[in-house]
């Protein structure tokens, strides 16, 4: 059992890994593209690692404006801390652990830690699936340098409906809690109606008002009101 | 210029990274809200899931993708194996697009 389920989280890291270098690819083509200096996407990909916002900032950086770039990837980055907040130590206690896991933790890597329950296997399951990535992200990231045009166009693929797809599969099983489904189908249906009149980001972290729903507890009366059941 | 906007943008991005994980652990939160942080983090994720899903930027996504995901969707929720879930949902993007689709 053990082992099947070992085999199982290497070939699901092998097949959102597979797709993070095709979206690398995609970014470091994408940077060269627009004219920007080579070393650009390599050193976003290593100091940065936050594909959203590294997209969302090239694009300002050679629309000229590096301001607008750094606060934008920002905003777009704040969801980074209540994801650390729920992570807590998942990847470890010790000082090194969260000094190095705390830079790999990505949507991804959350979801899928968020997905086990057992302490151990949380941890084995946060570093594998975090060094994937960040090593696909940036493998990726170099081929799309050297391979230029050829590998810009991910939407060919289909890979833009595999991530939400990815991250739909992950948190499925979370959503059988009957709280944790309201809360979250409501912060995903702020977030889409929120989207078209906020800053990229903005939308996400709006989502957050969906923990409102757990003030409404009509169908326990008898229970403390401080008590959020979860 | 370049390269202080991303050593900004990175150790920004790495703060809050590290910055949420230290604050678990500082401030002594109660069990009600320990409980609440994963379902904080299931509403982020879903949001992030529904929005790369229906928008492109601040404009709808079109048809191709939306419909796509809702295969891998249906796929996940069957309890189809994860690697299953995520072909299916870009294989059928990259067809309805050959086909013409939006």
């Amino acid at each position: 059992m053990r082992t099947l389920q070992r085999t199982t989280l290497l070939r699901d890291a092998a097949a959102i890994g597979a797709a993070m270098i095709a979206v690398g690819a995609s970014f470091g083509a994408i940077t060269i593209a627009y004219g920007l200096p080579t070393w650009l996407p390599f050193a976003m990909s290593t100091v940065v690692f936050a594909g959203g916002s590294q997209f969302l900032a090239v694009g300002l950086f050679a629309a000229g404006n590096p301001l607008a770039a750094v606060l934008a990837g920002l905003l777009l980055n704040a969801r980074h801390l209540p994801f650390g907040m729920a992570i807590g130590t998942a990847m470890g206690t010790r000082r090194r652990d969260r000094l190095i896991g705390s830079h790999v933790m990505t949507d991804e890597v959350v979801a899928f830690t968020l997905a086990e329950k057992d302490p151990a296997r949380r941890r084995h399951t946060y570093w594998l699936i975090g060094i994937t990535l960040f090593t696909s992200w940036n493998i990726g990231t170099a081929l799309g340098v050297l391979l230029g045009g050829a590998v810009s166009d991910t939407d060919a693929l289909g890979l833009d409906a595999a991530f939400p797809a990815a991250l739909i599969a992950l948190i499925l099983p979370s959503l059988k809690d009957r709280p944790t489904r309201l809360v979250a189908l409501t912060g995903a249906v702020i977030a889409v109606a929120l989207t078209p009149v906020l800053p990229a980001g903005l939308p996400i972290l709006c989502a957050l008002l969906g923990l409102l729903t757990l003030l409404r507890r009509p169908t326990r009366p008898a229970e403390p009101a401080e008590e959020l059941r979860c | 210029m370049l390269i202080a906007a991303v050593v900004i943008l990175g150790v920004g991005t790495y703060t809050m990274r590290l910055g949420g994980v230290l604050l678990r652990e500082r401030l002594h939160l109660s069990g009600t809200v320990q409980r609440l942080l994963p379902m904080s983090a299931a509403a982020l994720l879903a949001a992030l899931a529904a929005t790369s899903t229906i928008m492109a930027g601040s404009d709808f996504a079109g048809l191709a993708r939306p419909a796509s995901v809702a295969v891998g969707a249906l796929l996940a929720w069957r309890r189809a194996p994860f690697v299953v879930v995520v072909v299916a949902a870009a294989g059928s993007a990259a067809l309805l697009r050959l086909a013409g689709l939006p």
